[in-house]
């Protein structure tokens, strides 16, 4: 058995307009061959007009046990939403 | 002490629905043109199942090394026409004429640029906010402005712009800024104000924006507006609060407004008959409406507004016209305009020389920073 080759995560823009999405991860000794591969796994059904290939050793993700620390911050900063104003009667457009 | 007014609980009201909205406001106009972006994205373009479906196969095909070989520059031009007629989204790796191209980097710079200058008229109020409610709402929107800046730099370096070159670019002058934020923030009212008429102006500017042809700039200002939407009514609050405080507090307000309004009609740019960029922009979609159309959806929204505050706009001859359905207002001085654009206006200097010494204060966080990932790197290796 030889060695697995590196893993690729892929990004799909499902049509044109739209961010490319995760859809999945895929192994390939390189790009192109990525990129091919994850057409055959990942559009087999016109899911895509385009795709992304990044080698997921050169992903940084965070943490999930940091998550608290991370994110909680931005829990108590509701002034951050249109709604925590108060719109008096009658304005409108606001 | 960060209460909403009345009983109802903050979270539900933030967590609970942020985006529905009655039609005609903001949020509602933002939402109906994320929906055209997805119903758009949904369509067949004409002939896209023959000549241009192999057309994008080839482009994605090898590794982009040679997009467009197969096909002579007519049709790449055809190609570019159709998306744009049917008002589908230009993608960054798409063919398109150099001027367009050229033409939305200016735009979405200067645009960010904007943003980032835009900090520094409200900053001035942070340590002298009111409340420490007020001061952290403050915070939250300078911090924002920081935030749309980037958002607007990225979509800006998808068209092969590059950050380094966009940002020496603001500092040497070469590319400008907003003419409204070299006008003074004097009292604590003109935060209110700007909230409320600068803020107000932007988003009638913007939120045509969300329906931009270039994907990245329209998704970026979907994301915007949903944000400046709290910028407007933080503003909009602390007038209609200074306007039913003491006499002086409403003074204060009635000033500022009498201040900021002229200034702000000007942020929509010269009339019509005046704009350089105008014309190709429509026929590209990037601009949707004409600068005169929106300063004046952006008056006729502002006379009920003002009404509600109690206070009013500085303009003796404004008036209903029931003939053309719309106010009859007096222009903004375009010549004072100009003015301030080419750099005479009352802060432009302090503006760009507080911006450069805040660049050059930076850096020795950029030079750390890259020392630190050298020597990271090292270690690794």
């Amino acid at each position: 058995m030889g060695e697995l080759s590196p893993l690729w995560e892929v990004f799909v823009r499902p049509r044109r307009g739209l961010s490319h999405v995760h859809a999945g991860s895929i192994h390939a000794p390189d790009a192109a061959t990525a990129l091919h591969n994850a057409r055959d796994v990942y559009t087999r059904r016109q899911e895509g007009v385009s795709i992304w290939v990044v080698p997921a050793a050169e992903i940084t993700a965070s943490s999930p046990d940091e998550k608290d620390a991370f994110f909680d911050p931005a829990a108590d900063k509701v002034y951050r939403h249109p709604t925590f104003y108060h719109v008096p009667d009658g304005a409108k457009h606001l | 002490m960060l209460q909403r007014k009345g009983s109802i609980c903050n979270t539900v009201m933030v967590y609970g629905n942020d985006f529905q909205t009655s039609a005609g406001d903001l949020l509602g106009e933002v939402e109906a043109a994320e929906a055209a972006l997805r119903e758009a994205a949904g369509r067949e373009l004409a002939g896209e199942a023959g000549d241009a479906g192999g057309h994008d196969a080839g482009r994605h095909g090898a590794g982009d090394r040679d997009p467009g070989a197969r096909d002579p520059g007519k049709e790449r031009a055809g190609y570019f026409d159709r998306i744009i007629s049917a008002d589908q989204k230009i993608e960054p790796r798409d063919d398109m004429p150099d001027a367009y191209r050229k033409t939305l980097i200016r735009q979405i710079a200067q645009h960010a640029h904007s943003e980032i200058i835009g900090m520094q008229p409200e900053a001035n109020w942070i340590t002298r906010a009111p409340s420490l409610k007020r001061k952290a709402i403050l915070l939250a929107k300078v911090q924002d402005e920081a935030g749309h800046g980037l958002y607007l730099y990225a979509a800006a370096e998808t068209l092969g712009a590059a950050r380094e070159e966009l940002v020496d670019k603001l500092l040497t002058g070469r590319q400008k800024y907003s003419s409204i934020f070299n006008y003074p923030t004097l009292t604590w009212a003109d935060v209110g104000v700007i909230g409320w008429l600068v803020d107000g102006a932007a988003i009638v500017n913007q939120v045509p924006l969300c329906r931009c042809s270039y994907g990245p700039y329209a998704r970026a200002m979907i994301r915007i507006c949903k944000e400046e939407s709290f910028h407007q009514r933080q503003g909009y609050e602390i007038l209609y609060t200074l306007a039913h405080g003491t006499p002086a507090q409403r003074e204060l307000a009635q000033d500022a407004v009498d201040r900021w309004w002229y200034p702000s009609l000007a942020m929509f740019g010269p009339p019509d008959s005046e704009s350089t960029h105008s014309e190709q922009s429509m026929q590209w979609k990037i601009k949707r409406f004409s600068n005169d159309d929106l300063r004046q959806r952006f008056v006729d929204m502002c006379v009920g507004q003002v009404e509600v505050l109690g206070l009013r706009l500085p303009d003796p001859a404004l008036r209903w016209n029931p003939q053309r359905g719309a106010h009859d207002f007096t222009e903004p001085d375009y010549a004072e305009l100009m003015r301030v654009i080419s750099g005479d206006g009352p802060c432009n200097r302090q503006r760009m020389a507080h911006r450069r010494a805040a660049h050059a204060d930076g850096g020795w966080v950029r030079e750390a920073a890259a020392a630190y990932a050298a020597k990271q790197a090292g270690a690794e290796a």
